[in-house]
């Protein structure tokens, strides 16, 4: 399969040589989402790969090997004894100027954890799939989003990702963004595990020719170089330290129009937009809207049609950057909502859930005041069923008659407890 | 106690024809041979990391801990110090502990902690699906290194003794007699003991064939001398296809063991009247 794949990428003369629409030259191919993941870090063209194998990033490190070995990536692949080493690695080859990419998950994120503020710290533009994953204890190797949502003060920027497409296409966006000399930070690329990593669904992969003219060579202004030394990571004492997060903070705030531009930028390449920061569906004069990220969002557009059908006024909000949070372009979709469910797969024990806490947060100083009320579900891998999100909108239509419970855990099992 | 008194309903979820199998019916055996012998079961914990081999702990009917990957000796020598009566046996992959907790391991045995180890090398990530570990030959072809890993392998026996293991032996999953004296041994030595178990992995490693050409039982070897069991435990090196591979005990000494000189612990045998009240002032003390 893979070599079949690989090489219907790589034809003569770019489709806009030979004046073709570009959208239609590439045909579908149905491959393993990590593959095409794969297939999109191969157009990104880096030059170091590190990784440690963990389920159910696995696929994508290994195809990426493959590609190295067959010579179809010019990229140095660093295998190592943890996640921690890999991120590593990669902060020692960044420093040098290389473009890097690495893929984790869960437990393996959370062994980075150190590192993960390093790498941002040091304004180092690395990009990370993350194949969302539970974390124990109990041990779980199935998809939610308790490990990204977890590292959202890390520094990173966070991109959540619909379907396969979506993250082969923001994987690409990913490097841009992060090398853009303004931002200069780094992009975790967020897809559920299993659902999207090892689904294969139809996927147009990128052209690499298309994919570097969108993608120049990565070229920062400051590396290690001997003939002009200079010390990463060095100390920065109480006079300076708040200067470097507040730039850092500046660089996140940026990154918001920067984000936008280039899924524009994207889409006048590729012919393919997925909003910038925040999308939507049906939600124009929806009373009900629902906010969420990833891949449940086909399962509730799915849900918000048949709820249509019978004149429920439901609509949906889709956060596809979710650091920086898009606070305006929220406040924005969401203007005329008449309340706003929010759906998370993570939950934040002792406080409320990621996502719910950040929405409240963006509307209370605003003049838009829907009521917010939150729901955790999907949790190590349990399936988000339409039954789950019409039961959701039913909760919803009665809290706009006056909130019962701001955040609860959808269809817990309450006889097992 | 039978052998058969240790099993447990979870469902065994290993590859028909896995190594870990000898490992599991091994240690069965030995549990239930030592609990005869005035080892009550009860007082043996059991702790594994994260890989194929971790599932162990779910087919043995004996107090455990799964910890997350890499981490098996931390927690093993937490539980160890808590209360040192008990028997503390860790199960880890070379994956587990030779990558991600190579340094718990290593502090393990210069510790000279009361602690069994067995590594269930089987020198591939199992679980994973088949990339190469710290033990895969040099040139292994794994679904991480498709041109071959281009490091040479570590030799744990080697790497135990000279960290400060106390016992160091090597069985193989088929020879399951010697396996099972191997893990008795271990069990009642004091101080850490380490077991290297090459642990046919059938659907990513499959060694049978070269194993059963190459392995053979050291016989009459001074296992009081450190010279002598660098010296064999360096005949093979975990590369080479017809190196023979000496099995059986490399080392064995005594010295102090962690938990003894471990400072500022009184062992202290409370009923659980006593032990109530103790945990109450503790209690009033810290509120």
């Amino acid at each position: 399969m893979m070599k079949g794949v690989a090489s219907s990428a790589s034809q003569g003369q770019s489709p806009k040589a030979r004046g073709e629409k570009t959208t239609k030259t590439l045909g579908m191919k149905v491959v393993e989402g990590s593959y095409a993941v794969a297939h999109a870090v191969k157009c990104c063209r880096p030059d170091v790969i590190s990784a440690y194998p963990i389920t159910p990033q696995t696929h994508i490190v290994e195809h990426l090997s493959q590609m190295v070995a067959n010579g179809e990536m010019d990229s140095e692949f660093l295998t190592v004894d943890s996640e921690f080493s890999a991120l590593s690695v990669l902060v020692g080859s960044s420093a040098c100027g290389g473009r890097c990419y690495s893929s984790t998950t869960s437990q393996g994120l959370a062994l980075m954890y150190e590192v993960l503020y390093n790498v941002s710290g040091m304004r180092l533009p690395i990009v990370m799939n993350v194949a969302n994953r539970a974390l124990g204890a109990p041990l779980n190797i199935w998809n939610d989003q308790q490990d990204s949502i977890g590292a959202r003060d890390v520094g990173w920027l966070q991109i959540y990702v619909e379907d396969v497409q979506e993250a082969v296409d923001a994987t690409l966006q990913a490097y841009k963004i992060a090398e853009d000399p303004e931002i200069m930070t780094p992009t975790m690329v967020c897809m559920d595990g299993f659902i999207l990593t090892h689904v294969y669904e139809p996927v147009k992969l990128l052209d690499q020719e298309l994919a570097s003219e969108f993608l120049p060579p990565f070229a920062p202004r400051s590396i290690l170089d001997t003939a002009d030394p200079k010390t990463f990571g060095a100390f920065a004492d109480p006079s300076t330290y708040t200067e470097f997060r507040y730039l850092q903070f500046e660089a996140q705030n940026k990154a918001l129009a920067k984000i936008e531009r280039t899924a524009r930028e994207f889409e006048e390449t590729f012919g393919r937009f997925y909003g910038g920061l925040v999308d939507s569906y049906r939600a124009d004069d929806a009373e009900i809207v629902i906010v969420t990220l990833g891949s449940v969002i086909g399962t509730i557009k799915d849900a918000i049609d048949s709820m249509r059908a019978e004149g429920k006024k439901v609509g949906l909000v889709k956060v596809r950057c979710y650091r920086p949070f898009p606070v305006a372009a929220l406040r924005e979709a969401l203007k005329k909502a008449s309340i706003i469910a929010v759906l998370e797969k993570d939950v934040s024990i002792g406080g409320e859930a990621g996502l719910l806490a950040d929405m409240k947060a963006a509307f209370y100083n605003s003049s838009i005041h829907p009521p917010i009320i939150g729901f955790t579900a999907g949790l190590g891998g349990r399936d988000i069923t339409i039954n789950d999100i019409e039961k959701l909108v039913k909760k919803a239509e009665a809290a706009m008659k006056g909130i019962e419970s701001e955040f609860e855990f959808l269809s817990l099992r309450t006889e097992i407890l | 106690m039978k052998p058969t008194d240790l099993g447990t309903y979870a469902k065994n979820t290993w590859c028909p024809g896995c190594g870990n199998f000898s490992i599991l019916n091994a240690m069965r055996a030995v549990l239930a041979q030592l609990d005869e012998e005035g080892l009550p079961v009860e007082e043996v914990v059991l702790v594994s990391g994260i890989g194929c081999h971790g599932k162990i702990v779910d087919y043995l009917n004996v107090n455990s801990f799964y910890s997350i990957h890499g981490r098996t000796l931390p927690v093993a020598t937490a539980i160890k110090l808590a209360n040192p009566e008990r028997k503390v046996i860790c199960f880890s992959g070379d994956g587990d502990c030779l990558a991600e907790g190579l340094d718990h391991l290593i502090f393990a045995a210069k510790r000279n902690i009361d602690i069994t180890l067995i590594l269930h090398d089987n020198r591939v990530y199992g679980l994973t699906t088949g990339q190469y570990t710290p033990t895969s030959p040099q040139g292994f072809k794994g679904k991480s290194t498709p041109l071959g890993s281009a490091e040479p392998p570590m030799n744990p026996p080697e790497l135990m003794l000279v960290s400060g293991a106390t016992y160091i032996a090597r069985g193989y999953t088929h020879g399951i007699d010697l396996l099972q004296r191997l893990f008795k041994e271990a069990i009642l030595h004091k101080g850490f003991s380490f077991v290297d178990v090459l642990q046919v992995c059938m659907t990513y490693n499959n060694l049978y064939e070269s194993y059963n050409k190459c392995v053979y039982e050291m016989k009459g070897n001074d296992t009081s001398s450190f010279d002598e069991a660098l010296r064999l435990s360096r005949s093979w090196r975990y590369d080479g296809p017809d190196a023979p591979i000496p099995l059986g005990r490399f080392y064995q000494v005594d010295a102090p063991s962690f938990e003894e000189v471990f400072p500022g612990f009184e062992l202290v045998d409370l009923d659980e009247a006593k032990r109530e009240k103790k945990i109450s002032e503790v209690l009033e003390r810290m509120i």
